[in-house]
């Protein structure tokens, strides 16, 4: 991957300047560099990785394995595209094994999560089975480990 | 205690180490220590974890019980791995059953090194600034430490010319160590070949400290050992501490002819038996991986030194480029004090340590090694209060 965008994807606050100092180029270049990117879709976004444990909110995560019958023509994009569109839909895969597409579905209570399941995602056509766990607790999220407590162990100073 | 006259301890000490100061890394430790908030500049071992597999299967190496003592020499499946890293990596090979053997670190081998090859009298060249330890191992071995000076204005790489100025009859080692401790030198090629040559014409024997090898970040490293007629004469040494993160498994491992590396297993085996069975268990999982393991950090740390070199440049510090290990050599000669003072300075009005240059030999006054082993957001602070701090200097 471009050595900008892995700064980016692990700092994507990190300040123009400061990005073109490690890369030794010039913030111009960098502005460029990043517009482009955002513009061809590369990009698709900022946002913050929050440990939502700490927050105490009530809200819910399931995870939702689901079979589906692949379309001719479309295969299994119309069907994904489709499920993805609803906004409970935090995240969507097709995936390889068992089961079709990982649906990562998010809502303010069970009550909330169980009547989108039922009430929206089985009654779509070509769905034909569902499984559902709940997500208990997160230890590690795209690559951030939610628990930091991590002391440097190393010596201030060392030959 | 004295009693009616008998030396005191002090004087009953042996020579060399009684005559030696403690490092000057310590005493600046020993000031760092009892102060807060500290951005230190002056940590020589990476910031990154040791990799997971590697920790995990440690704990899986004590599960399974290898909690033993190894061979002597090491356990053969962790030389058998290491020769051929050392082959692949850098092109030279290695017998694993008798021309590789595992240490306590490259400190060890460095001692085992020494003291199999010296005689009391016997000359060591070797380049300053390095590091701190190379002159005391040198005399502790009762070798004649001869050192050559690097100079920023040529980026501290070694010369022929250098050599010669300080070479006698009785010169029988040469000590290098690129990418170096504390400049972030390195040697290309030819800059190599020239030493080589100089080495095999004055017959001489090459201990070369490749520690930091992994680690450069404008061009891929060249081994001395690699070079035509210089296996015979060089001893390989490297260790896992700097490019795996690995600083407390203490565990290094030295290359080179039978012979050499045979007198050097016998004082190991007399006195140290054998490298920790844990440490080498580890090492041995950290050799399954090392491209993947190994490159993140160098990118991150190309980084860094990209970022801390710029910064330089904007305060009017001048810094030869480093391309190797993580340190940083900024000259801070126009401020017109000793580097020692400089460092104390910094340390007491902005509470950023860096090591003075002269910890790394006297050549290193008007110097400060900055390590660059610390995360940005700290480097970017270090940076911050380095040039308010210069700003008022003048
Ligand atoms: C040049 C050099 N050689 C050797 C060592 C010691 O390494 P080890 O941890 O393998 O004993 C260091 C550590 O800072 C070093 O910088």
């Amino acid at each position: 991957m471009e050595e900008l965008l892995k700064i980016l994807q692990t700092n994507a606050c990190a300040s123009r300047a400061d990005i073109a100092k490690q890369l030794g180029v010039s913030v111009n270049e960098v502005e460029q560099k990043i517009a482009e990117h955002e513009k061809r879709g590369v990009i698709r976004g900022y946002q913050a990785v929050l440990n939502e444990d700490a927050l105490n909110l009530d809200t819910v995560t399931a995870v939702i394995e689901v079979k589906v019958t692949p379309e001719r023509g479309g295969g299994f994009n119309r069907i994904a595209e489709r499920l993805s569109k609803f906004p409970e839909v935090r995240s969507a895969y097709l995936m390889s094994g068992t089961y079709d597409l990982l649906l990562f579905v998010e809502g303010r209570n069970l009550r909330e999560v169980a009547s989108f399941v039922s009430a929206k995602l089985a009654t779509i056509e070509g769905v034909l089975s569902m499984s559902t766990h709940f997500m208990l607790k997160t230890y590690k999220r795209l690559g951030v480990l939610m628990d930091s407590s991590h002391e440097d162990e190393r010596l201030t100073i060392s030959p | 205690m004295k009693t009616n006259g008998s030396p005191s301890l002090r004087d009953r000490l042996a020579l060399p180490v009684r005559d030696i100061p403690r490092s000057g890394i310590r005493d600046f430790f020993d000031i760092v220590s009892t102060m807060r908030d500290v951005i230190s500049l002056g940590i020589g071992e990476p910031d990154f974890d040791t990799p997971w597999h590697v920790r995990e299967s440690t704990v899986f190496a004590i599960e399974r019980g290898a909690t033993h003592y190894t061979s002597n020499l090491g356990y053969l499946e962790l030389r058998q791995a290491l020769s051929g890293y050392v082959r692949k990596k850098y092109g030279v090979t290695y017998n694993a059953d008798h021309e590789v053997l595992v240490t306590v670190g490259v400190s060890e081998a460095l001692d085992l090194a020494l003291r199999a090859i010296l005689n009391p009298g016997d000359e060591v060249l070797y380049h300053e600034p390095c590091y701190v330890s190379y002159r005391a191992v040198i005399l502790f071995a009762h070798g004649v430490p001869l050192a050559v000076e690097t100079r920023a204005a040529d980026n501290f790489r070694l010369t022929r010319a250098m050599l010669e100025q300080q070479v006698t009859p009785r010169t029988k080692v040469l000590m290098l160590n690129f990418p170096n401790n504390p400049t972030g030198a390195v040697m290309s090629r030819q800059d190599l070949e020239e030493i080589a040559a100089f080495a095999r014409e004055r017959d001489l024997l090459v201990i070369t400290d490749e520690i930091y090898a992994e680690l450069t970040y404008d061009g891929a490293h060249t081994s001395i050992a690699s070079l035509p007629g210089m296996r015979e004469r060089t001893l390989f040494l490297h260790g896992f501490s700097k490019a795996w993160a690995m600083t407390g498994y203490r565990l290094g491992y030295a290359c080179g002819p039978a012979e050499w590396i045979d007198a050097m297993m016998k004082i190991h085996q007399y006195t140290m038996l054998c490298a920790s069975s844990l440490a080498q268990k580890a090492a041995i999982e950290a050799l399954a991986r090392p491209e993947t393991d190994i490159a993140t950090m160098v990118d991150e740390y190309r980084r860094r030194r990209n970022f801390l070199v710029a910064s330089f440049a904007e305060m009017g510090l001048e810094c030869s480029r480093p391309a190797g290990a993580f340190y940083a050599f900024p000259s801070i000669e126009k401020f017109g004090i000793p580097a020692k003072e400089f460092a104390l300075k910094l340390l007491e009005q902005e509470r950023v340590a860096v090591v003075p240059g002269t910890a790394f030999g006297a050549c290193g006054e008007g110097f400060v090694r900055c390590a660059y082993a610390t995360n940005l957001e700290q480097i970017k602070e270090a940076m911050k209060r380095l040039q308010r701090f210069i700003g008022r200097l003048g």
